[in-house]
This record gives structure tokens, C-alpha cells and sequence, in this order.
């Protein structure tokens, strides 16, 4: 049996792959099947939508840009329900630039129990927060260039987030972060399409969040307090 | 092995499509030097020296996912079929199903990772980590692996009497790199969203290493080490050990890659208690390897591509002695996240991986052209550079890591943990420096040894 080709197939190849698989893979799928996942529209909350209804008053051109490149008429007049689903579509829309430029290879989404990091970033992650579809695949990351994005909603402002991306160094000197020109047109005042739906993506991580606008204390801040 | 010294006669000449071989060699160099110059570029982004920041076509982050695609699917998926066209149809004295079949795939491969790269840079990749290649690409990367295992499996199946270790190995392979490539890039993409996707994510990186390199690899191993030593491995036994530990054990592990997230703490407990027990399996083949060459150890020395072959297996008991400390919880508190992971990755792929394929590419260019090395030098500079370089940044990456831990677990600032890496960063873009100029020696040599063939076979030409 150990050195014959069925054996080998059979037992090796596909059995203890299945055997794997049974026990790694789906078990976690099986324990999460009551926790269905959430659709992009279910996962837009008032915390976002604040943040979506600044970014239209500060940055209309480029606003009116993703409303276009998302395929509807920038000129009509926004109500609750369209703006929930732009908002849901410009967060599918900045997830693909996301993954496309590779951003979760230098910051990762998930806050650990240990190491001070609840202390750092906020709460620890939880299953049901990445229950949906902004989350498949998953964006757990393995690697912290930068930093933890899971909680960075909210902490930083909106025209921080854009001159941030089009020269990291110019507000974080230490910064190894890549400049982004091309989400912008010529200059960090004019965020285009793609620059304002990584920035709703920004303002979305962490959202869900009952704290959100204040979870966040700059430890330099917290050092010149007495 | 009895046979010893493979001939390279008639016999040998019918069975292996040499030609074929020498252009899986030709096109894995190519996607290194790819893969290293995307490395680099990353690596001067990181100490803010990028040169080409500000371009898009050029961002960092898409071209580090061309450098580990490219490293993985460019360099060692073509050069292990290279190598697993030699060494399959000599081992069981057999033929691949069809030639033609063969020139198919090797076409369509370097189709998917052309395909790769363009759709990577411009900006289409898919959010699994080791799988970047764009959705659209997938399925037609997984035809590609199952035209692999159909050419393939067919000599190995249809020998009657009892297989050799490196057929046990190249059989589970096949299986094994096909039902990964499905589960990893489909699953999680389509089906399974959050935390139970990422277990999947968690498995299908580490079977992508363990369950399709690992055993390509060892398989070679066990074929070009006998060989070029004229011996039987040293134990029969440990090899059975070594094969069907690394068969139950290796694929249990991935979770490993996500302790401390969400997914359920017993599974974690479950791939830390598997991890440290492949570790135990590895040792066994690794004595196996080294009684080998025990009596006359500075054999391993002499040979080159046996001192690739060796260095490499060295490399792997550092990686795999690494990983037993690293997959701990304890460990995992400190160095998750930071650079120490990405040495391990380095010395792993490349330190261990990629010495073995560069030994055997050293082996076999000379017999594939019927001509002698350019320059024995520029090999010797090739072994010296590339383990210089890997060396220095293994050791450079696995001290950088510990600092950024320590720097992120005791609440300092965050640019202070930037601040301290930066001498760190230096010296690897340093150590990348080393090994692209040993690869340079090596392109060169091979470049020249080729040129010649082609000098030679036109004087017999002319001759005729």
C-alpha cells in the first residue's frame, strides 16, 4: 500500500487532501452557516454615508466622475436611497482598486488579542465582521508595512486621506507608502474616480463600529497631555 | 537507483524531448529576472529610493505581486517542468503521453503567465495572497495543471514492479497541485466569504508551497542527488517515513498563516500542533539526504550542482527549524506581520527551491547542449553571490522582524517602527544587490554556452 500507485492516488493524494480539507476547510464553513453574508448595500451605515455626503461637497468634479464611471446621471438630485446604493457600489468599485493595487500586502484587517493591539487599534475582530461580501476573498493580510486598516474609519479626515495618497511623505515623513498621482487629476485638491472610492473604502473600514469618530487617540497627542 | 550514472545514450535520447527541457530552462530565467527586478524595485521603495515613483504602470504594489507570481508560476512552476521532463521519462523509462501534448502546454503556460503579469499590471489582480492571478485566468491555469498531470501520470502508472521515491512524490503532486489550485482560487473567490474563506486562503498558500513545490522538489531530489553521487539514498525506510508524514501532516498546516484571527482557536491549535509535527518529518529526510553523503562529505562540495543541492537542503532545515519556533503562538505575537515572515518566504523559495532548480539547471544545460560550461567561474560566482545575498537577508530580515515586533507590541508610534527598519532595508536592498549580480554571472554563462552550441552546430553544418 505504501509505495504502490493506488495507495499513492488514492490514499496521499486524495485522501488525506480531503481529510484536510473536511477538517480545515469546512468546518469553519459549517460553524459560520447561520451568520449569512451581508450584501454591500447591507453593510453601508450612517457613519459612511456622512462621510460620502462630504467627500460630494469637497470634491464635486471628482464626485461627479464616479457617479458616471459607476454608470448613473450625476446631475440628478440624490435621495437617501440612491445615495445607499452608490455608496454600495463605489465600495465594490474601491475594493477591486484595493486589492488591485495591492494594498492589503502592506496593511493588513484584522485586530489580534495579543501584542497591545486592541490598545493600538480598537477592538479585536470579530467572525461576523467580515461576513460579507466586501470581505470574499477575505483581506486578512499577513503583512504590516503600514499600518492596521481594519479600524481606520473615521480617524483621519477626508482631505487627510487625499493628500496622503497623492504624497504619503508630505504628512508622514517616515512614510515608505508609493505616491498615487493617477487618483488624481494633477493635484491632491482633485481626487478622481478612483481616488474618492479608496477613500469612501478608507472611511468605510470600521464604520460598523459604535465608536467611530473618536476611536482614535494619536499616542503623540497622548504624550503631550499631562 | 541501481542503474547509478544515467547514460545519456540512444535510449535516454528517444525518451526525453531535450529541446523542450532547454526552453522550460530558457523561459524560467526569464520570469527570474523579471521576479528580481520586481524585488528590487519594491526593495527601494521601501528605503524611499524608488526611482520610478509616481508611475503607474510601475506602482510597487503591483509589481510585488509580480514578483512573487511571477517567482512562483514564472520561474519554478517552468523550471520544475523542465526538470520533470528529464527526469520522469528517464526514471521510469518512459515517455511523456504525447510530445505534442508537451509543446501545448508549454505554450499555454507561458500564455497564463504572460497573462499574468499584463493582467496584474494593469491593475486586475485577485485578493488571494500567492493567487493574484486575474479570475478570468484561473480556470484556464487549472486546464493547464490538469494537461500536466494527464501527460504526466500515464508513464508513471503504466510501469509494472515498484516505484521509486521520486515517482511517490511526482504522483502525489500531480493530484496535489491540482485540487489546490481549485480549492484556493475558486472557493474563497465565489462561494465563501470572511473568516471561513480565509482558512481556505490559509490553506491553499501553504499547500502552494507544501503540497506542490515541496514535493516536486524533494522528488527531484531524490532523483539528481543518487545520480550524480553513483549511490542508493542511505535509507529506504526514512524515505517511506519522510513521504507519507509530509502526505498527512503537510496539508493540515495552512491555518497557520491566520493564528490570532477570528477562525476558531482549536483549528489554530490543530495546524500549530501539525506544523511543528511536518518539522519532525522533515529532519527524517533531511538525515536521510546527509547519511547519503556522510562517509565522504566534501563530495557534496566538489560538485556544484551537488553543493546547490545540499546548501539548499540546509536551507530547509533552517527554514523548517524556523518554522517550528514561528508557528507558535508564543512567537506569533512578536513576528506576525513583520519581516521576519518575509525571510522565512525568501530562504524558503529561493534558499531552498530555487538553489535546487539552479543546481539542476547547472547539471543539465551542459548535457542538454552537449558542451561543456562557458566558464566554470561565473558558475562558481553564481553559487557564491546568490548564497552570500540570501544569506545576508535572511539574517537581515529575521532581525528586523524581531525589532518591528518588539517596536509594535510596546505602543511606540508607528513611524517609529519604520524608523528603526530603515538600516534593515538597506542592507536587504544589499543583499538583493548580491543576488541579482550572481544571477547576472549565471544568465551570462548561460547566454555564452549557448551562443557557442550555436557556433559549433554551424560549423557541423558546414561540414556536412
Amino acid at each position: 500500500m505504501f509505495e504502490s500507485r493506488t495507495g499513492i492516488l488514492l490514499i496521499a493524494g486524495l485522501g488525506f487532501f480531503a481529510l484536510a480539507f473536511l477538517s480545515n476547510g469546512l468546518v469553519p464553513i459549517l460553524m459560520y452557516r447561520d451568520m449569512p453574508e451581508q450584501t454591500a448595500e447591507e453593510v453601508v451605515n450612517r457613519n459612511l454615508l456622512i462621510q460620502f455626503d462630504d467627500l460630494r461637497s469637497r470634491y464635486p468634479e471628482g464626485f461627479a466622475k464616479l457617479v458616471r464611471r459607476l454608470g448613473h446621471d450625476p446631475e440628478a438630485a440624490p435621495t437617501p436611497e440612491t445615495d445607499r446604493k452608490l455608496a454600495a457600489e463605489t465600495l465594490r468599485y474601491a475594493r477591486a482598486l484595493y486589492i488591485g493595487e495591492g494594498c492589503w500586502h502592506c496593511h493588513s484587517q484584522f485586530v489580534r488579542p495579543v501584542s497591545n493591539e486592541s490598545r493600538r487599534w480598537g477592538p479585536v475582530a470579530k467572525s461576523r465582521e467580515y461576513q460579507n461580501e466586501l470581505q470574499r476573498p477575505v483581506l486578512f493580510g499577513t503583512r504590516r508595512v503600514g499600518p492596521d486598516l481594519s479600524r481606520e474609519g473615521g480617524r483621519r479626515s477626508n482631505d487627510w486621506h487625499a493628500v496622503h495618497f497623492f504624497k504619503p511623505t508630505s504628512l508622514v515623513e517616515e512614510s515608505v507608502m508609493p505616491e498615487y498621482p493617477w487618483f488624481f487629476d494633477g493635484d491632491p485638491n482633485h481626487p478622481n474616480e478612483r481616488g474618492i472610492a479608496l477613500i469612501t473604502y478608507m472611511q468605510w473600514l470600521g464604520s460598523w463600529l459604535p465608536h467611530y469618530f473618536n476611536n482614535y487617540v494619536d499616542p503623540r497627542l497622548a504624550e503631550a497631555q499631562p | 537507483m541501481s542503474s547509478g550514472a544515467a547514460p545519456a545514450g540512444p535510449l535516454a535520447r528517444r525518451l526525453v524531448d531535450e529541446p523542450l527541457v532547454l526552453a522550460y530552462f530558457i523561459a524560467a530565467l526569464i520570469y527570474f529576472a523579471i521576479a528580481l527586478l520586481a524585488g528590487l524595485l519594491m526593495a527601494l521603495q521601501l528605503v524611499q529610493a524608488n526611482p520610478l515613483a509616481g508611475l503607474e504602470l510601475f506602482s510597487p504594489g503591483r509589481w510585488r505581486m509580480v514578483h512573487t507570481n511571477g517567482a512562483a508560476y514564472g520561474f519554478i512552476a517552468n523550471a520544475f517542468l523542465g526538470a520533470l521532463h528529464w527526469a520522469v521519462p528517464r526514471l521510469m523509462l518512459r515517455p511523456v503521453l504525447s510530445r505534442n501534448l508537451s509543446w501545448f502546454i508549454f505554450v499555454a503556460w507561458q500564455g497564463v503567465v504572460v497573462a499574468t503579469v499584463i493582467g496584474i499590471l494593469a491593475g486586475q489582480a485577485q485578493g488571494v495572497e500567492w493567487g493574484e492571478t486575474p479570475t478570468w485566468i484561473d480556470p484556464l491555469a487549472l486546464a493547464g495543471l490538469a494537461l500536466v498531470a494527464i501527460n504526466f501520470i500515464p508513464p508513471i502508472v503504466s510501469k509494472a514492479g515498484a516505484l521509486y521515491v521520486s515517482a511517490w512524490y511526482f504522483l502525489a503532486a500531480f493530484v496535489w497541485t491540482f485540487l489546490t489550485y481549485a480549492m484556493g482560487n475558486f472557493l474563497p473567490q465565489y462561494f465563501i466569504p470572511g473568516t471561513g474563506g480565509g482558512a481556505i486562503a490559509g490553506l491553499f498558500i501553504h499547500d502552494l508551497v507544501g503540497l506542490f513545490v515541496t514535493p516536486l522538489g524533494w522528488g527531484l531530489m531524490y532523483y539528481f542527488v543518487p545520480i550524480i553521487l553513483r549511490r542508493p539514498m542511505w535509507s529506504h525506510a526514512l524515505s517511506l517515513v519522510g513521504f507519507w508524514g509530509l502526505a498527512f501532516f503537510y496539508p493540515l498546516t495552512g491555518i497557520h498563516h491566520f493564528l490570532y484571527t477570528p477562525i476558531p482557536m482549536f483549528l489554530q491549535y490543530g495546524a500549530v500542533v501539525s506544523t511543528i509535527a511536518v518539522e519532525f518529518v522533515v529532519l527524517t529526510v533531511i538525515i536521510n539526504f546527509l547519511g547519503t553523503v556522510w562517509d565522504r562529505p566534501w563530495i557534496a562540495w566538489q560538485s556544484l550542482p551537488l553543493r546547490w543541492f545540499f546548501t539548499g537542503i540546509i536551507n530547509y532545515g533552517v527554514t523548517c527549524a524556523q518554522c517550528a519556533l514561528q508557528t507558535t503562538l508564543t512567537f506569533q505575537q512578536l513576528i506576525h506581520f513583520s519581516d521576519w515572515v518575509v525571510g522565512h518566504a525568501h530562504l524558503v523559495m529561493l534558499g531552498v527551491f530555487g538553489f535546487w532548480l539552479l543546481g539542476i539547471m547547472t547539471y543539465l544545460i551542459p548535457r542538454l547542449v552537449r558542451r561543456d560550461w562557458y566558464s566554470r567561474q561565473l558558475n562558481e560566482w553564481h553559487y557564491g553571490l546568490s548564497v552570500a545575498g540570501m544569506t545576508l537577508m535572511f539574517f537581515d530580515l529575521l532581525f528586523a522582524g524581531i525589532a518591528q515586533g518588539i517596536s509594535w507590541g510596546s505602543l511606540q508610534i508607528w513611524e517609529d517602527s519604520l524608523a528603526i527598519s530603515l538600516p534593515f532595508w538597506w542592507v536587504r536592498v544589499l543583499a538583493g544587490l548580491l543576488i541579482i549580480a550572481g544571477q547576472i554571472c549565471f544568465f551570462v554563462n548561460v547566454y555564452l554556452t549557448l551562443r557557442s552550441r550555436t557556433a559549433q552546430t554551424e560549423e557541423l553544418v558546414a561540414q556536412a
